[in-house]
């Protein structure tokens, strides 16, 4: 009775820690365990879109349900699954990487995941009362016209999602701005920091052309306002801008962090020093830059004329030449070196294949002209993939393998991490390629059904059946994941002989403090350096001192609460106005959270020196 | 032996012929067989983008290709440390401009066709029709209102024909893959497109813009005729007499269950610019019901006993009093016989 009883409270305790934690290392786990659940419904959704789609004229779901499933598959891929995972692999590696203790503003980063989990909750408690189904760009004119409350929960539920991503964008830009230890200079940062510092401006940027979309939207829709409504005087094309102007960063928020790992993987696996450094940074600066001057390029068939389009065809195929800087300098990274193939190397040698084809394809859209023929068929749903699952996914995947004994000190198996890798390869190629086909043989995207005798037939078929493999491989996956915690090798705090800070901790994972004495950086790869050419070990840039810590705090989830409970009555308040309670309590109860953390003072901890010098170098 | 060796050939190249033919996907309706001014330039940056896309593809695949097999750890090397390189300017600076002049053999083109696809300065000495995209079928206005018709859009074979576009309600986009690229259907605005067919044929178009849960069912079609046809069938269009009684006693009785219910509050019959529901003048010449669905008499009925099977959330549910199998079958009988004219879609190509 004993021992249950400690079991239980110990499991409360544990809960409790998740709760309220403000450990950057912790809300990485929150995160990716999220973001995670999220990838699982999202790819149950694809399963779902492709077994409709295999045969011609398939009746196994309902045309508005079949809407209801692609927009929760890509709204829930894109925010919820692919940002968030990415956001939980940045809290886990960049402030180690920089050799910091935490990011700047840890309470700030626990509110950014309350946000992210709340929206998402809420944007799929809408299943129960009919989802959104304009498509996960929910352009203007079919939003207002789709009746029920489907757009309603599509429109709060990001609207407080995005509001915890944008919170974490300028958490890491004040980070990586102020939390550099001694030494690390920008030019020394690791791809990876630098990915994260790049994406965080682009989040800075495009997130709030998303907020004021939404709002208009939403303003339209519940409160009788015509931004969007033509009948009225309003403008849809409008809408269109400013989603694009949002949503093309966004794609690049997507892969440039993955293009960060993609670096210090090859470097660390190749046993080499990134070939050409200061190019990959700056290619990486142009690429988001140049990633703000394109958006029209997802409305070439909208009518914007040929002054616009030329221009956006122009700026489109521009990226391809830093893009392709950054391929050669991968290759390049490995030409000569020592490469050791383990499950984060093929992930990410399958990936310069994958992700060249759909660099390849953006090039090909990029061509306003030809783009009349590719633009909303298969043609760019196999673009797009090629873009986000053989560069965001296959990064992603090598991460978690490299950066999983960081996480959670153990090494994922490796056997298993290879059947995954070649089941959902081989899955992803077998879905995706065959559909850049199906699109120029006329088949638009966002069919429920295609009529049979059209010639569409067999390559659905040969794509569904790509999906099941890709299916196979992520379940693998989840055994793989259980496999490791039960009876995982358990890993040094350097099991790939890294070149970077986040491995020079005491453990993997890396005590709760990341560093007793913040470590000193001679150079890119600090890590690599002093294996090289010092002890091995990193020279502490400061005496052994106490280490000030934030405390724990429940206040981020009760605030995230409020906004999900105001949601709800911002949803319904269209309908009955005592909804209007709910959104005035839910509102008040937020603002109520942060006039509390704004008038209690906590000025936080210090862990004692003699503790520190009590546990074992 | 020679002959056999032919055969073997011969079986080749019809297999070869074959697996192209039906990776190009089906006639009329697939754009790699581009039979339209647009479809065509759109086609030659297809293949332009292509080619010179492969070519980067190959030299990255090469490039990795050798990584792999040279560059691989050894046995028993594994405290092998390689030389530490920082980068080289010349080979930073090749592929940094190859790709720059590779775009820029790319964009020329592409900004020529820009401009000559928009160009619209000859819309005035061509055929002009109105567009209207509508959740979800599609209505064309011929020659300034002087009549209408839907879902089969008849044009002259080697033409330019200028499409005024508009939607009446949400973003719909115009699509024949075989003919031409799309262009949206806007509700604010005036989308022209021209297009011009360089075979006589029955072109399948798309809907290629998310609208509702109808979207994939919004299809219709361009029939290309001679000039000589499109003509007579225009003259055909503009002859009809709306109030003519069908012959057929019970094609007679269909015409007075159709107006009894309504069906004309929505339907026009002859010159009307009214488009609430599709115009049905020579509904006897169409090539489908509903846009999709094959067109005889009893997929006719059930359409009219029930839409919602065909065409999940069309307009039309609900819209008019249930109906009897007999009723539905009477005014199917009338439909079948607005016979306005003997060019058809099988005038096409013959």
């Amino acid at each position: 009775m004993s021992i249950a009883a400690t079991q239980k409270r110990s499991f409360g305790a544990f809960l409790w820690d998740y709760l309220t934690t403000v450990d950057h290392k912790k809300i990485a786990h929150l995160y990716l365990f999220g973001g995670g659940f999220f990838f699982l419904l999202g790819g149950l959704e694809a399963v779902v879109i492709r077994i409709q789609l295999i045969k011609p004229e398939n009746d196994f779901i309902s045309a508005g349900f079949y809407n209801e499933m692609i927009t929760m598959h890509g709204t829930t891929m894109i925010f919820l699954a692919a940002m968030p995972i990415i956001i939980g692999l940045m809290n886990a590696a960049m402030p180690l990487q920089i050799g910091a203790r935490d990011v700047a503003f840890p309470f700030l980063n626990a509110l950014s995941f309350w946000l992210f989990l709340f929206g998402g909750l809420l944007l799929n408690i809408s299943w129960f009362t009919g989802a959104p189904d304009a498509g996960w760009t929910s352009y203007a004119s079919l939003a207002l016209d789709s009746p029920g409350h489907g757009i309603d929960f599509y429109i709060a539920g990001l609207q407080i999602a995005g509001a915890g991503t944008l919170m974490g964008g300028i958490n890491f830009l004040a980070t990586i701005v102020n939390m550099r230890a001694p030494g690390m200079t920008y030019m020394r940062m690791p791809l990876f920091t630098w990915a994260t510092f790049i994406t965080s401006v682009l989040i800075l940027f495009a997130f709030p052309a998303l907020t004021i979309n939404l709002f208009l939207l939403m303003f339209d829709r519940m409160f009788g306002t015509a931004f969007f409504d033509v009948a009225l005087g309003g403008n849809t094309i409008i809408y269109q801008h400013l989603f694009w102007i949002f949503g093309h960063p966004e794609v690049y928020i997507l892969i440039l962090p993955l293009f960060g790992l993609f670096s210090d993987v090859f470097s660390t696996f190749s046993k080499k020093r990134l070939f050409g450094y200061t190019a990959m940074v700056f290619a990486t600066m142009l690429i988001a830059f140049l990633g703000f001057m394109v958006w029209a390029h997802h409305m070439f068939t909208v009518g914007l004329g040929p002054v616009a389009n030329s221009i956006f065809a122009v700026g489109t195929m521009a990226i391809a030449v830093p893009t392709g800087i950054k391929i050669f300098n991968w290759l390049a990274t490995m030409w000569g070196g020592s490469v050791r193939i383990n499950t984060a190397m093929l992930w990410s040698l399958g990936f310069i294949p994958s992700f060249t084809i759909g660099g390849m394809t953006g090039v090909m859209l990029g061509s306003a002209v030809a783009d009349y023929q590719y633009h909303d068929t298969y043609f760019v749903v196999a673009h797009f993939h090629y873009v986000i699952v053989g560069g965001t996914v296959f990064g992603i995947f090598a991460g978690l393998h490299y950066w999983w004994p960081l996480m959670f000190g153990r090494i994922l198996h490796e056997g298993m991490g290879k059947l995954t890798f070649w089941t959902f390869f081989i899955g992803f190629h077998l879905t995706f390629f065959i559909q850049h086909f199906l699109g120029l043989m006329g088949m638009p995207r966002r069919y429920w059904v295609f009529l049979e005798d059209q010639g569409l037939d067999l390559g659905n078929f040969i794509s569904t059946i790509g999906a099941f493999f890709m299916s196979f491989g992520v379940i693998v996956f989840l055994i793989n994941i259980i496999y490791t915690a039960v009876k995982g090798e358990k890993a040094s705090a350097d099991p790939w002989d890294g070149r970077t800070l986040e491995w020079a901790t005491a453990s993997s994972p890396p005590p709760y403090y990341n560093f007793k004495q913040l470590p000193l950086t001679r150079g890119l790869d600090p890590l690599w350096i002093e294996k090289r050419e010092g002890n091995g070990k990193m020279t502490p840039a400061e005496p052994l001192g106490d280490i000030h810590m934030p405390n724990g705090s429940f206040t981020p989830f009760l605030m995230s609460l409020g906004f999900f409970i105001a949601g709800f009555g911002f949803i319904y308040q269209t309908d009955n106005s005592l909804w209007h309670i709910a959104l005035f309590g839910g509102m008040a109860f937020a603002l109520g959270c942060m006039i509390y953390r704004s008038i209690k003072d906590d000025h936080g901890y210090y862990i004692p020196k003699a503790e520190l010098e009590r546990e074992a170098d | 032996m020679k002959g056999w060796m032919g055969k073997i050939k011969a079986l080749l190249v019809f297999s070869a012929l074959a697996l192209f033919l039906t990776a190009c996907g089906k006639d009329n309706l697939t754009a790699l067989v581009p039979k339209g001014y647009g479809a065509q330039s759109s086609m030659d940056l297809i293949i332009l983008t292509t080619v010179v896309m492969s070519f980067v593809f190959l030299v990255v695949i090469i490039a990795l290709v050798i990584v792999l097999m040279r560059y691989r750890e050894k046995k028993g090397q594994e405290d092998y440390i390689p030389k530490q390189v920082e980068g080289n300017q010349a080979l930073e600076t090749v592929w940094t401009v190859i790709p720059i002049i590779l775009v820029i053999i790319m964009a020329v083109p592409t900004i020529l066709a820009s401009f000559d696809l928009a160009d619209n300065s000859g819309a005035s000495k061509h055929l002009n029709v109105k567009v209207t995209g509508n959740q979800y079928w599609w209505h064309f206005d011929y020659e300034n209102d002087e009549f209408q018709t839907s879902q089969d859009l008849y044009i002259p074979v080697g033409e330019r024909v200028y499409l005024n576009m508009i939607s009446s309600d949400v973003v719909h986009s115009f699509w024949v893959p075989s003919i031409s690229g799309k262009l949206d259907v806007n509700p604010e605005n005036t989308n022209t497109l021209y297009i011009e067919a360089y075979e006589e044929g029955v072109y399948w178009g798309k809907c290629a813009e998310l609208c509702g849960p109808g979207h994939s069912l919004m299809d219709f079609k361009v029939i290309a005729v001679s000039k000589e046809e499109y003509e007579q069938w225009v003259a055909d269009m503009k002859a009809v007499d709306p109030e003519e009684v069908p012959q057929d006693a019970v094609a007679a009785e269909g015409k007075e269950l159709f107006e009894a219910n309504g069906c004309m509050g929505c339907h026009a019959i002859g010159a009307s610019p009214a488009q609430v529901g599709p115009n049905l003048t020579n509904y006897a010449n169409r090539t489908t019901v509903a846009g999709v669905k094959e067109h005889s008499k009893d997929v006719l009925v059930q359409w009219i006993l029930n839409p919602e099977q065909y065409k999940p959330g069309n307009l039309m549910t609900g819209k008019y009093p249930e109906l009897s199998e007999d009723e539905a079958d009477k005014i199917a009988e009338y439909l079948l016989q607005l016979d306005a004219t003997d060019i058809t879609p099988e005038s096409a190509g013959k």
